[in-house]
């Protein structure tokens, strides 16, 4: 980095900040250089997103200041920090999925003519402007649902940058991406600083961090404890520093030992929400004992498999067996009573009732059982004590079991979900994405959990878009692509290479 | 007041917690009666009345004495029901507005059965009549939810279509089948119901408030303490987790509504065995849509309901006396009633007013999206 770079363009002094029951922060000190990519790296519930709302104006520090080149700032809210130059791109992304990208950048700050006449195509003239400039291609004209996630992400960058952002915060962009869509987004992410834009990035996931950042920042429980260099730091080194402990990062397993068929699924036809066929004739099966694991980047039908086998959405041809049992047509309940655990992908829209508190939602799919009720009477006590209990085994970070799962860290959200499904006796356990958002700490410990799973005779289905995660679990590897498995490795045939072709599409 | 973070004792810290919860849901609707007094005070001195005498006058009408307070709990009775209707609704993310129709169907039923059946002793026939009123809200209230369920059609076009069929239904009865033919009489209403139908007083206090506070006490236990209401709860709150959750979103849809009904049925009948005596078109105008008010005002909580309805029941009660001794016209009542529901519908006028900033931990509007992992 020149000399010119090392202005700082955005500062932290001394920031606390109180939850009740959680100090978030405390007293972080946080310099972002000029043209620089800094890493922000911290275990679940550490405070990071926390400390990046207050720099977004969303969230007031308690106490400590916040400067913004080189001036003192009190924000009110996300437009003072936006006046200011500061852009976020949160995980959960701000777009109306019915405009078009065009209009979802000019919402709130909107080009107008003449008696308030929307210039639309002003705007997508800006927006193509934008793309060229930075390399973020993107059809103006094009309607926001339509789009992968990863033109959606790139959308919200344009939005920052429509709005004159040379501070851009990046709140777990990669956890959504496809490995393809990450890289263009670190492209980006380059193009960006190398002309000025600042940009602060969350992640989790430690490759990305020794790849891209010029610098690494480390919060734990709250405090700033250390920076790092990506030229001398090692995903272990990291992950210490994060965790306060040595972390295996290599899951540690025996061989299976395969059991009977758990599930067998024989030419299974599944429609997406739009009415196109997503699973087209899919024959799978899986045995006690072993982690079968779904390779392929996401969009081939991986999300309409899980939700076909556990009776979230109708299947329209073949047939699921589920422990001897015909279950084609079994609603979610009965998968349930059935022995299926489903963690499923989309944490916020199936897994968890936000409003609900934490005890309440690890009981979600079986309120309606003994201890937690009898007839239709519940007993509040035993859901308490059960959610102690978990809260304490799975090491979630909540002030308290009464908390609502709203006020969790994204992190412990899904600990929460992983938690309750591991909480039953299971024949099928159905993970989806199961370590999305979750520290390299909590990480090792689910992974854990998993094998032990498996160990005990529980057939496991594990989807992920993480090749590392499948390669790392599985027993026997099943690639997915257009809908269809195009082949099942054994583990020991499954290097990358070969299932990273495999997920292309090519090699038969 | 303590200070929290020094508080160790985590039950006290809960109490506290507790107390804190409680005035910030109360703080707005609070603040939204005393903006529409304040406005209706306006209104009064611009129309050349003492804003003050005829306040006094409102509340010695309302509270003066035990009479008076009698007569606000009557009022207050069968707002309480459909007040619960709506909020009991609104926990299943459904926006019941009809609850007109509803109480209009369980009043006429109460009506029939309390006119028709001759012979029965009064503690089988009141609670008869009773049943049979919230049986007919019960039914008239699954109407919407079916066609939530299986049409996908939005209850609150239905609702307010159904009110429009029960007000032609019932005048239709009144003043048909079942009018009420003693010589003379040309309106259309149903006979008088049998006195063994008739829901007592005890003193001043009417019963039927008394079985309205017991409805409260039923719907919270029912949405707080029982599978039932966890259902209903989830599906209000995040209707694809309950889906996922292997609940039947689509059953529970329907029993929500079904119960809403009978709630509102419930406060139709009520209304006439304990305060009409029989079914008159036009004599419950008003009641069910009252419940919308009610409800919002009682922040849809089933506790919430109790004193939101008591306020209005208050002003309905106090309303004669008014005008009798401060020269002020009923309607000013009306036009306060409105005001509160347009402060507590737009409470973020009066969190700007009251200075409330929802605090940190409370955006749970924009937190849902934002930075939350
Ligand atoms: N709105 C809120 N209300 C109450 N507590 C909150 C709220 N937001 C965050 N917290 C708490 O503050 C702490 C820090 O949370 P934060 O979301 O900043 O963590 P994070 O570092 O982003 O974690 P993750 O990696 O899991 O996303 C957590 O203990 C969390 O429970
Ligand atoms: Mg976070």
């Amino acid at each position: 980095m020149s000399d010119a770079s090392k202005t700082i363009v955005l500062e932290a002094r001394g920031i606390t900040k109180r939850f009740p029951g959680v100090l978030a922060n405390d007293r972080v000190d946080l310099t972002l250089h000029k043209g620089e990519i800094l890493a922000l790296l911290g275990e679940n519930g550490a405070g990071k997103s926390t400390l990046m709302n207050m720099l977004y104006g969303l969230y007031h520090p308690d106490e400590g200041e916040i400067w913004i080149k080189g001036e003192k700032v009190a924000l009110k809210n996300p437009r003072d920090a936006i006046d200011r130059g500061i852009g976020m791109v949160h995980q959960h992304f701000q777009l109306v999925p019915v405009m078009t990208v065009a209009e979802n950048v000019m919402l709130g700050s909107e080009v107008t003519r003449g008696a308030g006449y929307l210039d639309v195509r002003e705007a997508e003239r800006q927006v193509r402007k934008l793309s060229q400039q930075y390399g973020l291609e993107v059809d103006p004209t094009a309607v926001v649902e339509d789009l992968p996630v990863g033109t959606q992400q790139r959308v919200e960058i344009i939005k920052a940058l429509y709005r004159h952002a040379d501070v851009l915060i990046l709140d777990e962009p990669t956890a959504v991406l496809t490995p393809q869509e990450a890289q263009e987004l670190f492209r980006i992410m380059r193009d960006l600083t190398n002309q000025g834009v600042s940009i602060i990035f969350i992640t989790h996931k430690l490759k990305e961090v020794l790849a891209v950042s010029d610098r690494i920042g480390v919060l734990r429980a709250g405090q700033y404890v250390g920076t790092a260099d990506p030229k001398t730091a090692t995903e272990a080194s990291l992950a210490e520093m994060m965790v306060g402990r040595k972390v295996i990062l290599q899951v540690e397993k025996a061989p299976a030992q395969p059991g009977e068929a758990v599930l067998q699924v024989k030419s299974l036809y599944v429609k997406d929400d739009r009415g196109q066929t997503a699973v087209a004739g899919i024959d799978l099966t899986v045995h006690a004992g072993e982690i079968l694991g779904i390779a392929g980047v996401q969009g081939n039908g991986q999300r309409e498999l899980v939700e076909a086998l556990t009776g979230i959405r109708p299947i329209e041809e073949g047939q699921v067996t589920i422990a001897g049992q015909d279950s084609t047509h079994f609603t979610p309940r009965k998968n349930t009573e059935l022995g299926v655990a489903h963690i499923p992908e989309d944490r916020e829209k199936h897994g968890l009732v936000m409003a609900y508190s934490l005890a309440d939602n690890m009981v979600l799919n079986n309120y309606y059982q003994k201890p937690y009720a009898s007839g239709i009477v519940m007993h509040n006590d035993a859901i308490y004590a059960h959610g102690v209990q978990l809260v304490e085994q799975f090491d979630v970070r909540t002030p308290s079991v009464m908390t609502p799962a709203s006020n969790l860290s994204g992190g412990n959200k899904q600990k929460v979900i992983v938690a309750r499904e591991f909480s039953r006796p299971t024949k099928l356990l159905i993970a989806a994405q199961p370590t999305r958002g979750i520290d390299v700490g909590s990480i090792e410990f689910i992974h854990k959990q998993i094998v032990a799973q498996r160990d005990e005779g529980v057939a496991v289905l594990l989807v992920s878009a993480e090749l590392d995660e499948v390669l790392g679990l599985a027993d026997r590897v099943a690639v997915m692509f257009d809908g269809r498995i195009v082949k099942t490795l054994p583990i020991t045939e499954a290097t990358r290479e070969r299932v990273g072709l495999l997920m292309a599409g090519s090699e038969a | 007041m303590m200070n929290p973070e020094i508080e160790s004792s985590p039950g006290n810290g809960r109490f506290l917690s507790t107390l804190q919860q409680i005035w910030r849901s109360i703080s707005v609707p609070l603040t939204a009666v005393l903006l529409a007094a304040l406005i209706g005070a306006i209104l009064l001195i611009a129309s050349g009345a003492s804003p003050l005498e005829a306040y006094a006058a409102l509340f010695k009408g309302s509270f003066g004495n035990a009479q008076a307070i009698g007569r606000t709990l009557e009022k207050a009775t069968p707002l309480i029901f459909s007040g619960l209707a709506v909020a009991f609704a609104f926990k299943a993310g459904l926006f019941n507005i009809g609850a007109q129709g509803q109480l209009l169907f369980g009043a006429i039923v109460a009506a029939f059965l309390g006119f028709s059946i001759e012979g029965l002793p009064a503690i089988i026939h009141a609670p008869l009549a009773l049943i049979g009123g919230a049986a007919a809200g019960a039914l008239y209230g699954a109407i919407p939810g079916a066609l939530r369920t299986y049409t996908g059609a939005h209850e609150v076009i239905t609702t307010i279509m159904l009110n429009y069929i029960a007000i032609n239904i019932t005048d239709y009865l009144a003043d048909g089948p079942w009018k009420d033919m003693t010589p003379g009489n040309i309106v259309a209403r149903t006979p008088k119901i049998l006195p063994s139908a008739e829901i007592p007083y005890i003193g001043n206090v009417p019963v039927g408030f008394i079985l309205s506070v017991l409805a409260a006490v039923v719907v919270w236990w029912l949405l707080w303490h029982t599978t039932i209401g966890y259902e209903i709860r989830t599906v209000g709150l995040n209707s694809h987790a309950a889906h996922y959750a292997g609940m039947r979103v689509a059953w529970t849809v329907i029993l929500t509504m079904a119960l809403s009904g009978l709630l509102a049925g419930l406060g139709g009948a009520v209304e006439t065995q304990g305060v009409v005596g029989r079914y008159q078109p036009g004599f419950n105008i008003a009641l069910g849509f009252d419940g919308i008010t009610i409800a919002l005002l009682g922040k849809t909580h089933p506790f919430g309901v109790i004193p939101a309805a008591l306020l209005v029941g208050a002003m309905k009660a106090g309303s004669s006396q008014m005008q009798f001794s401060a020269g002020v016209a009923k309607e000013i009542t009306d036009v306060i009633q409105a005001l509160i529901l347009f402060f507590v519908a737009a409470d973020v006028i009066v969190r700007w007013i009251i200075r409330m900033r929802a605090s940190d931990g409370d955006q749970v509007t924009f937190s849902s999206n934002w930075g939350q992992s």
